[in-house]
């Protein structure tokens, strides 16, 4: 028994789209364009996900585990207007970029084989999938990951959260020990929930494109956020993915004029599941 | 001095006597040390205990530092393990001879220091209670770890190799331990008797053993490549910039046989003046064991710059970044002084003078083990702090905790090792004879040919004087 699932396991490995027949392959868009990196969908993020608030200080050491986060970077002047307004501080008026990361569920995640007890898989959905009762903290994961968006838990961080605050946890999923590696599951219980409705509603293979969300794009107040199937070619995100030319197993997409899309880091052939939209500005005014 | 070099004046009783004196009561240095040691190591042991109550965050390390002190001195002592097969195996059967009085303490050495590095990975676990769960055990739920993980190639590698070279060492030790039976009384008497397993000196079991000695040499060189070549795929196997280079196998067995080397001669000269050993450890094999590990050096160099050629002529934007910050960083103390001891200090060992001074020697070869930690830590933290994230890029140092378990393994090792000099020969005292033996006969057939030279020297002067 055991021999014949190690042998089913390992050959499903040597396979190139296994999971090519799976009704769902779940993926993201952000509008780089839209997003003003007001953190709203950080908060959310700690609020559905019982991610542990680790303080100011526990963050300066690197210790933070927002498995969302905001990246800002600044621009380099660039056009006119730019040149007018820049000062001499390192936050200039004009430039900054940001680009909300979270983990990209790579379809050929780097971090998946490096785990020597497998706690982290790819689940037929294409999520990249943390087994946290499984998970032995070597920490391999987390080096090989290239976005760098897998969160160590240092210190058992529940065990400070302060008396009534235990009650706003949420009870669809677990606070996590000291030791385990955590990341976004692409609010998996929501998923999770999302197809057990699809199942009670008679269609147990197709959940209905918004009708479900996650949290980062329920809060997020300008819609920058799409979330939905890309196996499903009427849902949102799968059109939003067609009309800027992305597709999957590239590793360099199309560049021309008034397409934006782009995955971060994708010429390292890692094929994540989030798709950005280019910010685009005008410099001249 | 010079018959004490060739060693070929040294009678059978004397090296059996100076041997097995090695085996009696300390001198009260031999306790001071082993009091330090005793002390790093629980001062460790404390430290541990912290850390497994708290959390890995007491180390100090953090996102994007998820590997630091542990996993390098993991590395380090995992080479260091490597000397010792060369000299026992390698050595062996390329048939350099003047491996014989050293090889006892150098295949101890790669005992004690694998023992040494098998302890960090456990501690750098986050849940170390789950730690066999890499192991492939049946389990009721079928499940298995993950093959493709160099960590349970780790785990293979350094179980089989723990294995196989104490089998070594004890099957080396076996005549050896049947001459400490016969001098030794009490509760030594006792072990050694069981040890020895009824070693009698017949031919039949010379012959037996020979044949075992040689096929485990033949079993331990490979055996000793692949694991270092498995360590090195903890990094090649990844696509971290500077962490994924195809040279990096053979960049870590060099490098493991340079700082094994350079630990021989640190613990020679050590042990020499400790046990007044200068009769069997002559300046003839430091001098031999000093261009070895001078030529293991310029391999390793070799290797090195080249990683660094084929990264800067690659042009690849992740590992020139990294490489640079290598160079010109947060971390570029650390880099130049590595350069500085392992890279241009072995070329003192070109000169004579150097080879043949204990003290030269014994200092550099401490220089050189510093290189070679420092490599260690270079590989695994810069690539870390520069990796292809920018917004994650950070510089973070070791901190307390991290430390005192680093000293505490090197009080551990050495523990071990002094343990091991008091209660086991560590100098091979039949390879030793089997030495002078060779020597003796060989001096004794150049006399022979001195003397015919001679007497054609005379015949040639008479044919003159006619």
């Amino acid at each position: 028994m055991a021999l014949k699932r190690m042998l089913e396991n390992w050959s499903r490995l040597r396979q190139r789209d296994y999971y090519k027949d799976a009704p769902y392959l779940w993926g993201l868009t952000i509008d780089l364009n839209k997003c003003i990196g007001c953190g709203a969908c950080v908060a959310a993020c700690y609020a559905e996900n019982n991610v542990p608030v680790v303080g100011k200080e526990h963050c300066g050491r690197g210790h933070s585990m927002h498995w969302m986060r905001i990246e800002r970077y600044w621009d380099e002047p660039d056009g006119k207007a730019d040149i007018d307004q820049q000062d001499a501080s390192d936050y200039p008026e004009r430039g900054a970029h940001y680009i909300p990361m979270m983990c990209q569920q790579c379809n050929h995640a780097p971090c998946e084989p490096v785990c020597p007890v497998a706690a982290t898989y790819h689940s037929p959905d294409g999520l990249n999938t943390q087994v946290y009762n499984r998970c032995i903290g070597s920490r391999y994961c987390g080096n090989n990951c290239p976005y760098k968006v897998r969160y160590f838990n240092f210190f058992n961080f529940w065990k400070d959260l302060p008396h009534p605050l235990e009650m706003q946890l949420n009870p669809d999923l677990t606070v996590r020990d000291k030791g385990i590696m955590e990341k976004c599951t692409f609010c998996v219980q929501r998923i999770r929930d999302a197809k057990d409705q699809a199942n009670d509603e008679g269609h147990p293979e197709h959940v209905e494109d918004g009708s479900m969300q996650t949290a980062c794009q329920q809060s997020c107040p300008t819609d920058a956020i799409v979330f939905g199937n890309l196996r499903d070619p009427k849902s949102q995100v799968s059109r939003l993915w067609e009309q800027h030319h992305v597709v999957l197993n590239r590793h360099e997409q199309d560049k021309s004029d008034d397409i934006r899309g782009y995955r971060v880091l994708e010429e390292l052939n890692v094929e994540p599941c989030v798709m950005y939209l280019d910010r685009v500005r005008d410099v001249e005014v | 001095m010079e018959h004490q070099d060739t060693m070929k004046d040294v009678a059978w009783a004397k090296i059996n006597a100076d041997v097995l004196r090695s085996l009696e009561k300390p001198r009260r240095i031999f306790w001071i040390v082993l009091a330090v040691c005793a002390l790093l190591v629980l001062s460790g042991v404390v430290a541990e205990i912290y850390q497994y109550r708290e959390g890995m965050g007491v180390a100090l390390m953090n996102r994007p530092h998820y590997w630091q002190l542990y996993i390098s001195n993991f590395v380090f002592w995992i080479g260091m393990s490597h000397s010792g097969t060369l000299l026992s195996a390698i050595l062996l059967l390329t048939k350099a001879d003047w491996r014989k009085p050293i090889y006892r303490f150098a295949e101890a050495m790669t005992l004690f220091s694998i023992l040494t590095a098998a302890i960090y990975p456990i501690i750098h676990l986050g849940r170390v209670w789950n730690l066999y769960w890499i192991l492939p055990y049946p389990d009721a739920r079928t499940i298995w770890p993950n093959f493709r993980s160099p960590l349970l190639w780790d785990a293979a590698a350094i179980t089989a190799y723990a294995t196989s070279s104490a089998l070594f060492l004890y099957i080396g030790m076996i005549p050896d331990l049947a001459i400490c039976r016969d001098n030794a009384k009490g509760w030594r008497k006792k072990l050694y008797t069981a040890l020895s397993m009824g070693w009698m000196g017949r031919a039949r079991e010379w012959m037996a053993f020979r044949k075992t000695y040689i096929l485990m040499a033949c079993f331990l060189v490979p055996l000793a490549v692949s694991v270092h070549s498995i360590v090195a795929s903890d990094f090649a196997m990844s696509i971290m910039p500077d962490w994924h280079i195809t040279s990096f196998p053979l960049y870590f067995v060099a490098g493991a046989l340079y700082s094994g080397c350079a630990a021989i001669i640190t613990l020679f000269v050590m042990l020499r003046h400790i046990f007044k050993f200068e009769a069997y450890m002559t300046t003839e094999i430091l001098d031999k064991t000093a261009k070895l590990t001078f030529a293991i050096a310029m391999a390793w160099n070799y290797l090195n710059l080249s990683e660094y050629a084929s990264i800067w002529y690659s042009n690849d934007m992740y590992e020139k970044e990294v490489l640079l910050a290598k160079f010109f960083g947060p971390y570029a103390v650390i880099v130049w002084t590595m350069l500085l001891c392992a890279t241009v200090a072995p070329f003192a060992m070109v000169f004579k003078k150097v080879r043949h001074s204990m003290w030269s020697m014994f200092i550099l070869s401490l220089v050189l083990q510093l290189g070679m930690w420092l490599e260690r830590f270079q590989i695994v933290s810069p690539p870390l702090a520069s990796n292809h994230e920018p917004w994650t890029w950070a510089v973070v140092w070791p901190g307390a905790v991290q430390l005192i378990i680093t000293l505490a393994s090197f009080g551990w090792f050495t523990m071990l090792f002094l343990i091991f000099c008091k209660i086991f020969p560590s100098v091979s005292m039949y390879e030793v004879k089997e030495m002078v033996f060779h020597r003796r006969k060989a001096s004794s057939r150049a006399r022979l040919e001195d003397l015919s030279a001679i007497k054609e020297e005379v015949a040639r002067a008479e044919e003159g004087l006619q």
